[in-house]
């Protein structure tokens, strides 16, 4: 038995989140320091996951295997592929930067707060991990809960409303995936929960069953994508989160829908997948499209950058929808592409906000003046979500583009044209707050300070490096996304 | 050498990334840092000329980017003659205006990020003409576009520039969607990005006809965009808010450029797909009188030059889609020279007396003899004046126009060189010549320092000269160094030299005539051909259309799909399911207790009523049962009695 890596990233944050529950309320920073040390231990734990993954062979690695309930043959099943290991950095990297980016601006209930937050991480990591359908349903529901508190108690505006919201619409869709992993577990034989024999034996079962079933955890996912017309909890969850929690949402919680597809829905339904691919390619095309336009109407910042998410992830969606190699691949880096820049897109609104407490657009003007660092990182990072060259966004978008092109010669070229919409509202964003005349009510705004710095930094360099020399990334992905389509189109 | 001329691009790299981190807050060692860089890539781009003199070969160097099933992208270099003379082209305009900048901008708040600027262009340009691959010339395309950006705003405190920095960048990647378009079709056809593995398949036939004229076109969008061609020429005039020596290098000499390059990178491609090669020749010959007949009636001192500018770009687009390769890139070439003059000369007057309106100019030649002389040689350059460089450039694209069957080509052609005559010396004998139209300006104008001035002579050097390269009576000149498969020999057509010469003449003299002589007034012309006037003055209204019929009804869809639909319908559904279910639960609320616990209840009460009904029969207590039983007993009584 090797070291329990995967488990061990994933219960590290739990053991932290139990020590910070036993300190008292007024202490403040002890709580900070746990958290601060409780996620860098996975972060650390991650890198050996990086370094130790072999990328040649679509097996899976670092497996765990126990018995848990044996009379309903649930086990105890972890293991990562080329699918997971990128999650599962991405998934430490930004609950780190959003611990370290909470330092700073909760000041109230810090406690309960970091105890959330390191609950949450246990969650996500948990659902890129496991491998058994029973294990895969608590972790993907206890991600529910601490969201919930974390928006509804640290938030801003409408954050009720936003945090019921996101929580029933999460609920709604998760109930679909209940009824699927039932109906799954109740027709196969012997019936099983473990992922990698329903991937085997799933595929043999009829053909009208599987549409059923990949319609239901379409929905599940497509809630958590999200995938118009499933949209509009983002916007309003994103916008009302506390910054690092919209970090989390936007950078993690997203991918999970298109983890979902790409774990279970593709290999174990290829009927459905193969059925609804135009449907599908539709749907991510309107996400595109729709979404890059109704960012272009928005007042407030923070609410475009959610609105971008939506149409980020359609690129997501298209990839899938072809199933390629090319498109698929293009898939998983975009969602390691969107995360570090939308993740790091949100941090620098929520450093802004900070300071000046609007995130209305208009309000602003001639920024770079008064702020050229902070202007000088955000216009980076914009660029990279525009999808310029040289950064990681590009690669994604264009690696989609081609995987998918040869299924879809209509959608595709209609989706580039949110290549353009999406440099138009970004530019225009960027002309109004950092250009133009300097907007003198600002002169009392102070630059971004070190530790600001020091989260997007890493956000930063991995942007960059992927966007320059995407091979590294590529080269782990290639086989497991090989064996995807193996698996979907035979 | 050939291996390593990956390094060309490289020194400016590094330059812009030693200036953003560690010496922007020294500006003299930045410009210095810059120029070292471009100076070393120049001479590395002689060296590598040289080479390819000598031996005429393309060579290709490449490595592995991105291998996956169904996309391997392998990044390189393609050297061969054409990127061989792009790259020396580049390198020297770049290092030129590096050097005329130190003066230009002396004093600029943001001077080390203006050289680093500079130096992020550099580098992305010189990596744009050794690409070996589409992916590759894309990714540098796009990166010459944010430099363009970022250098047409870097006054980004005026409003204007910003705009117009926003305004390019989309407008060219408007075009660049049919650029990534087109990269689709063909590569998904030819199955590699690599040019050299695409022309051969293409010329294999192994690409369908439709396909390839398809996608021709397509990519053409990118060129449009980038060339500042019809529909999108708009951007370019307005570029012209960014810095004068970023206008000259980029948006004059060497960016603008990067689509007649495009096209002249893949001409085998418009070869084998006739069609779109006429619609390259079409909108370059239209581009090119549209411009020029803008050019004749604007006042701004740089926008004259930006409509030339789109006018002899749209020459070489139509001579490259008539066949010429190596008249389009022989253009390219010395126009990049006398273009990067014209603005860095229009640059030194500005410098003198701050204004780019000729209306307030006027008699500045004895103050600026340097300025004004080069200034006007490269304006007889421009409009092919026997010997100079521009002759022999005009003289080819007229000459393979001349061979094409429709003779419109070379109408517009000939018509376009007459009308360019006119409005350059529109300008020399309105800037320099006449009286001084404001004293006050007048006074404080100066000849710009030797930094600035030093350029615009070896400029005003290569002007003349650089054009001898490719005289046809020369046998081994340009023509039999940069063409496509066969060397192209044109034979020297005097008639048309002849015919080119009178025109341009009679352009310069009608100029002389109406500004200087006054023999002819401007005024009643204008008065006589009020509406022609008015429109071109207007630049055919293309931004009053565009505005209206794109950008706001778009930006108003924005704001309905938001409002409407993606709040009105969506979400406003997604509430009433919500307020809905609470509805319902108050109903099963009201029910629960009213009815449910009704019920309960009053069962409980019922049950309590009958208990404590009950309960009074049963107290316990002796007096009670006594009363009952003689109560009872005196009612048995009476009831029997009764």
């Amino acid at each position: 038995m090797n070291f329990p890596i995967l488990s061990a990233m994933t219960f590290t944050p739990l053991l932290g989140m139990v020590l910070i529950l036993l300190l008292r309320k007024e202490q403040k920073n002890a709580a900070r320091f746990l958290a601060g040390v409780f996620s860098f231990i996975p972060l650390i734990l991650s890198f050996m996951l990086l370094s130790k993954y072999d990328g040649s062979t679509s097996q899976l690695q670092f497996v765990e295997r126990f018995d848990w309930i044996p009379s309903l043959g649930v086990t105890y099943f972890m293991g990562a592929d080329g699918l997971s290991v990128p999650m599962l950095f991405l998934t430490a990297l930004l609950c780190f930067v959003a611990v370290i980016y909470s330092f700073g601006d909760i000041k109230e209930r810090v406690k309960q707060y970091f105890a959330f937050l390191l609950l949450l991480e246990v969650g996500l990591m948990g659902v890129f991990a496991a491998l058994d359908f029973f294990l895969f349903y608590i972790f993907w529901e206890i991600v529910l809960v601490p969201m919930y508190f974390l928006i509804g108690i640290w938030g801003h505006g409408r954050k009720e409303y936003s945090a019921i919201k996101f929580f029933l619409y999460t609920l709604f869709g998760s109930l679909f995936m209940l009824v699927g992993i039932l109906a799954l577990y109740f027709t196969v034989e012997p019936h099983t929960l473990d992922m990698m024999v329903l991937i085997e034996k799933a595929p043999q079962l009829t053909r009208g069953f599987q549409l059923i079933i990949f319609l239901a955890f379409y929905i599940a996912f497509a809630v958590k994508v999200p995938v118009f017309p499933f949209h509009t909890w983002l916007p309003d969850a994103h916008v009302d989160a506390p910054t690092a929690v919209s970090v989390i949402l936007a950078g993690i919680l997203l991918k999970m829908g298109v983890y979902g597809f790409l774990r279970i829905s593709y290999p174990m339904f290829p009927e459905g997948a193969i059925y609804f691919a135009l449907p599908i390619g539709i749907l991510a095309l309107i996400n595109i499209v729709y979404g890059a336009l109704v960012c272009m109407a928005q007042k407030d910042l923070k609410k475009m950058i959610a609105y971008s998410s939506v149409s980020h992830m359609g690129y997501c969606m298209l990839g899938i929808a072809a199933i390629t190699v090319t498109g698929i691949s293009g898939c998983v880096f975009q969602m390691v592409s969107h995360g570090l820049i939308t993740g790091a897109l949100f941090l620098l609104v929520g450093v802004l906000y900070e300071r000046a407490h609007t995130r209305d657009i208009g309000a602003f003007g001639g920024l770079w003046i008064k702020l050229p660092v902070y202007s000088g990182i955000m216009t980076l990072f914009c660029l990279g979500s525009l999808g310029l060259p040289g950064l990681s966004g590009f690669v994604s978008e264009f690696m989609v583009f081609i995987g998918s092109y040869p299924s879809f010669k209509v959608i595709v070229p209609l989706a580039v044209t949110g290549v353009v919409i999406t440099a138009a509202y970004f530019l225009r964003m960027i002309q109004r707050m950092f250009l133009g005349t300097f907007n003198t009510k600002w002169e009392v705004l102070t630059e971004i300070n070190g530790r600001e710095i020091f989260t997007v930094t890493p956000l930063a360099i991995l942007m960059i490096g992927i966007g320059v020399y995407p091979a590294p990334l590529v080269n782990m992905i290639k086989a497991t996304m090989e064996n995807i389509v193996r698996l979907v189109s035979g | 050498m050939l291996p390593y001329s990956w390094i060309i691009p490289l020194f400016p790299l590094i330059s812009f990334v030693a200036i953003v981190f560690f010496t922007n807050r020294k500006p003299k060692l930045s410009s210095l840092v810059s120029i070292g860089a471009i100076c070393l890539s120049f001479l590395f781009s002689l060296i590598v000329l040289g080479m390819v003199l000598k031996n005429p070969v393309t060579s290709e160097f490449k490595f592995t980017w991105i291998d996956l099933l169904g996309l391997k992208v392998q990044m390189g270099m393609l050297i061969d003659p054409l990127a061989a003379v792009m790259l020396l082209v580049v390198s020297t305009v770049s290092m030129l205006v590096h050097i005329y900048s130190v003066g230009y901008m002396e004093g600029d708040p943001r001077f080390s990020r203006f050289f680093s600027f500079l130096s992020l262009f550099s580098f992305s340009m010189l990596g744009l003409v050794i690409a070996n691959n589409f992916f590759e010339i894309f990714i540098f395309w796009e990166l010459v576009g944010l430099t363009s950006y970022l250098l047409i705003g870097f006054w980004f405190e005026k409003k204007v520039a910003a705009d117009a920095g926003k305004k390019a960048f989309i407008t060219t990647r408007t075009g660049d969607l049919g650029f990534i378009i087109g990269i689709l079709i063909l590569t998904t056809a030819a199955g590699t990005f690599n040019f050299t593995e695409i022309f051969h398949q293409v010329e294999a036939g192994h690409v369908s006809a439709g396909l390839l004229t398809l996608s021709a076109i397509f990519l053409f969008g990118g060129a449009v965009g980038k060339s500042a061609q019809f529909p999108l020429h708009v951007w370019l005039p307005d570029a012209m808010e960014g810095p004068t020596p970023v206008s000259a290098l980029i948006h004059a000499a060497t960016m603008v450029a990067a689509g007649v390059y495009l096209v002249a990178r893949t001409i085998t491609i418009y070869l084998a797909a006739p069609d779109a090669a006429l619609v390259v020749a079409s909108i370059g010959c239209f581009t090119a009188f549209l411009a020029a007949s803008i050019g004749l009636v604007q006042n701004d001192i740089k926008r004259v030059l930006a409509y030339s500018t789109i006018s002899q770009l749209g020459y070489m687009i139509m001579v490259l889609g008539l066949g010429g390769m190596t008249a389009g890139i022989f253009h390219l070439y010395t126009h990049a020279f006398f273009k990067a003059l014209l603005f860095l000369g229009a640059g030194s007057v500005i410098h003198a007396i701050h204004t780019n309106d000729i209306w307030e100019m006027g008699g500045l030649y004895p103050k600026m003899k340097t300025t004004a002389i080069t200034f006007i040689i490269a304006s007889l350059s421009i409009s092919g004046i026997f010997p100079l460089s521009g002759f022999w450039s005009k003289d080819e694209i007229l000459a393979v126009a001349s061979h094409y069957p429709n003779p419109i080509f070379l109408i517009v052609g000939i018509l376009v060189a007459g009308m360019t005559s006119f409005y350059m010396f529109r300008l020399c004998f309105v800037t320099f010549f006449g009286k001084p139209r404001d004293q006050h300006k007048f006074e404080h104008a100066h000849e710009s320092p030797k930094v600035m001035t030093i350029p615009l002579m070896i400029l005003a050097f290569l002007a003349v000269f650089a054009g001898w390269v490719g005289i046809p009576w020369l046998k081994h000149g340009f023509s039999s160094f940069v063409y496509h498969h066969h060397p192209h020999h044109v034979e020297p057509d005097f008639l048309l030299m002849l015919i080119s010469t009178i025109v341009a003449l009679s352009g310069i003299y009608l100029a002389y005539a109406m500004y200087y002589k006054k023999s002819i007034s401007p005024e009643k012309l204008k008065e006589k051909f009020a509406f022609p006037y008015k429109v071109l003055y207007n630049k055919y209204y293309f931004d009053e259309l565009y505005h209206a019929i794109i950008v706001n009804p778009l930006l108003r869809l924005c704001d309905r799909l938001f409002v409407k639909f993606d709040l009105g319908v969506i979400d406003w559904l997604v509430n009433a399911v919500g307020n809905f279910t609470v509805f319902l639960s108050d109903i099963k609320e009201w029910f629960d207790s009213h009815i449910v616990d009704g019920m309960v209840n009053g069962t409980a009460y019922v049950t309590r009523g009958v208990g404590s009904g009950l309960r009074k029969v049963q107290t316990g207590q002796v007096q009670t049962y006594a009363f009952v039983i003689f109560f009872g007993l005196v009612l048995i009584i009476l009831f029997k009695l009764g």
